[in-house]
């Protein structure tokens, strides 16, 4: 049994060990151990693409993971109160947006966003008093929306477990003693679910972070990240793109592990 | 302000993004896959079948993913079950967590490195070198079905782990320790008593990975090589390259469409075993 455990273990993390070695190759070439060296981070770091994708993925993900943990919020701090037809309408969104293939979304999202963009542009220009009206299309704003959509249904399922775990009492007795809503919110459920909302925030960030096939479609003609190793990946294996991937494992990484101590310290203090 | 009228403000948000982003991206979806395609690619507004009449073209597409969604699915199953089990089970209770936690964040961490990483030990001068230089010469890996279901045991075994050590893990060691007391021999005990309550577990596992696995695009087009290719495929060569909008649209709603049917399907039945169950424990 524990034979059988070291080797799926094994499974899981020799892939990730060889693209870890190989990234510091000293040779040219990508399948050929020669040496040791961390040349191919320097390149990596100083290729003007790589660094320009890097940032739309660090902006992509920062600003989707804060709409995500912002609103994700509030809506489940609000559905603890709902019950009836809304309730049954949210929880049904909630199940499709993180059921559905991420594939779909990303289809979905172009056609329904350039429909849209084609039907406002020439209203926008019509409407617009000079002869540069501002022109939607997709890009930055898409990648953000169609990001948030799955990291803010991972942030209510993720806060509605914790909400559901708390003592009622606690928010109940704030009340009684004439604490406003606002109040209560502040002193009482916000500490308690904050580890969750910022392990929340931290798992949206790195599935943005960590996204492709949504922003295959969405991304207009921004490229992310996973889009540029994607389409490096295609023209051929070096010894760069196992660069890039090691320090998009190591960040995932970090953060996963944050967030895991998050939720698991979140539980133990109540 | 009602407490309600306050429930519904901050509601509103989470209400708008998934009527902008959701339902109308959906149903736009459903509509263009009546329509036509434009001259030039895109679309043109018609009300027609023809597009779905049209799906036996993307045949093979279909017929990989039916066969390999499964296929894959289970081959996660196989390995993910005794892994779930020893940890739930058998594992020093002290490394549990840290053990479970190992399992799970490789999920969390980009498919497309991971993937990438068989191309280099599938590929080439990878196992089939090995292979080459212990005397089996000319072994393909890659591209290959096989290439294929290995990137998806790989992608997906975190996600089968899980639900089915939460299972395993609740439930009550001691019917473990009255079955071999009453001198029931291990396997006995397993077929008996742990697999039949591990059941609900295994079920969402495979849920869970089938549904993503309907829907993939990135190992076959990494490992696959243009050789095995899902409906995922065919849909990115469908939307952004030849921009047949109206027919990707119905290829996208027909595999949305399988999907409800086969999970729908999947669910009774589970519902309809599990409730046979408990009559016969009931007994």
């Amino acid at each position: 049994m524990r034979i059988y455990a070291i080797f799926v273990y094994l499974f899981l993390y020799i892939p990730i060990g060889i693209i870890a070695l190989f990234s510091f190759n000293a040779g040219r070439h990508a399948s050929q151990l020669q040496g040791l060296s961390t040349q191919w981070y320097g390149k990596a770091l100083s290729n003007p693409f790589v660094m320009d994708a890097l940032e739309t993925s660090l902006i992509v993900a920062f600003v989707s993971a804060i709409c995500a943990s912002v609103f994700g919020t509030m809506a489940a701090v609000a559905l603890q109160g709902i019950r009836g037809p809304i309730r049954v309408v949210f929880d049904l969104l909630i199940y499709v947006a993180v059921m559905i293939p991420g594939i779909v979304i990303g289809i979905a999202t172009l056609i329904g966003l350039v429909t849209l963009f084609d039907q406002l542009n020439p209203l926008v220009a019509s409407l617009w008093p000079t002869d540069a009206p501002p022109k939607f299309s997709m890009g930055y704003g898409s990648l953000i929306a169609a990001h948030t959509l799955f990291t803010m249904s991972l942030v209510i399922i993720i806060i509605r477990a914790r909400l559901a775990g708390m003592d009622r009492a606690l928010t109940e007795a704030s009340s009684d003693l004439y604490a406003t809503p606002l109040g209560t919110f502040r002193q009482v459920t916000l500490p308690l679910i904050l580890p969750a909302i910022l392990a929340g925030f931290l798992l949206s960030f790195t599935f943005s972070f960590d996204d492709f096939i949504i922003a295959f479609f969405v991304a207009g003609s921004e490229t992310t990240l996973p889009i540029y190793v994607f389409s490096s990946i295609r023209r051929g294996v070096t010894p760069e793109i196992n660069a890039i991937g090691t320090m998009v494992l190591a960040v995932s990484l970090v953060l996963l592990i944050t967030a895991q101590l998050l939720l698991r310290n979140g539980k133990s203090r109540t | 302000m009602t407490q309600r009228g306050r429930n519904l403000v901050l509601l509103a948000p989470a209400g708008a993004w998934f009527l902008v982003m959701l339902v109308v991206p959906l149903t736009v979806v459903l509509i263009f896959s009546f329509g036509e395609r434009g001259a030039a690619g895109g679309y043109v507004p018609a009300f027609t079948l023809d597009q779905y009449a049209n799906l036996p073209a993307r045949w093979t597409a279909f017929k990989n993913t039916l066969i390999l969604a499964p296929v894959g699915t289970l081959a996660a199953l196989l390995i993910a079950y005794p892994l779930a089990y020893f940890l739930a089970v058998r594992a020093d209770p002290k490394w549990k967590t840290l053990l479970l936690v190992l399992v799970i964040v490789p999920f969390w961490t980009s498919i497309l490195i991971r993937s990438y990483a068989w191309i280099f030990i599938l590929g080439g001068r990878g196992i089939p070198a090995l292979l080459d230089w212990i005397g089996i010469g000319g072994v393909r890996l890659i591209n290959t079905p096989f290439s294929v279901l290995v990137g998806i045991a790989y992608g997906y075994l975190p996600l089968m782990v899980f639900p089915i050590f939460v299972n395993l893990d609740r439930l009550d060691k001691r019917l473990l320790e009255a079955s071999s007391d009453l001198g029931a021999p291990p396997w006995r005990t397993f077929l008996q008593v742990t697999l039949p309550m591990s059941l609900p577990g295994v079920a969402t596992g495979c849920l869970l990975v089938f549904i993503l696995l309907m829907g993939e695009f990135l190992i076959p087009a990494l490992l696959g090589g243009g050789k095995v290719f899902f409906v995922g495929n065919a849909l990115v060569d469908l939307f952004l390259q030849s921009r047949n909008w109206a027919f990707g649209s119905a290829v996208a709603a027909t595999l949305v469409a399988i999907m409800l049917v086969t999970v729908t399907a999947y669910m009774r039945l589970i519902r309809r075993l599990g409730a046979q169950r408990e009559d016969v424990s009931l007994m």
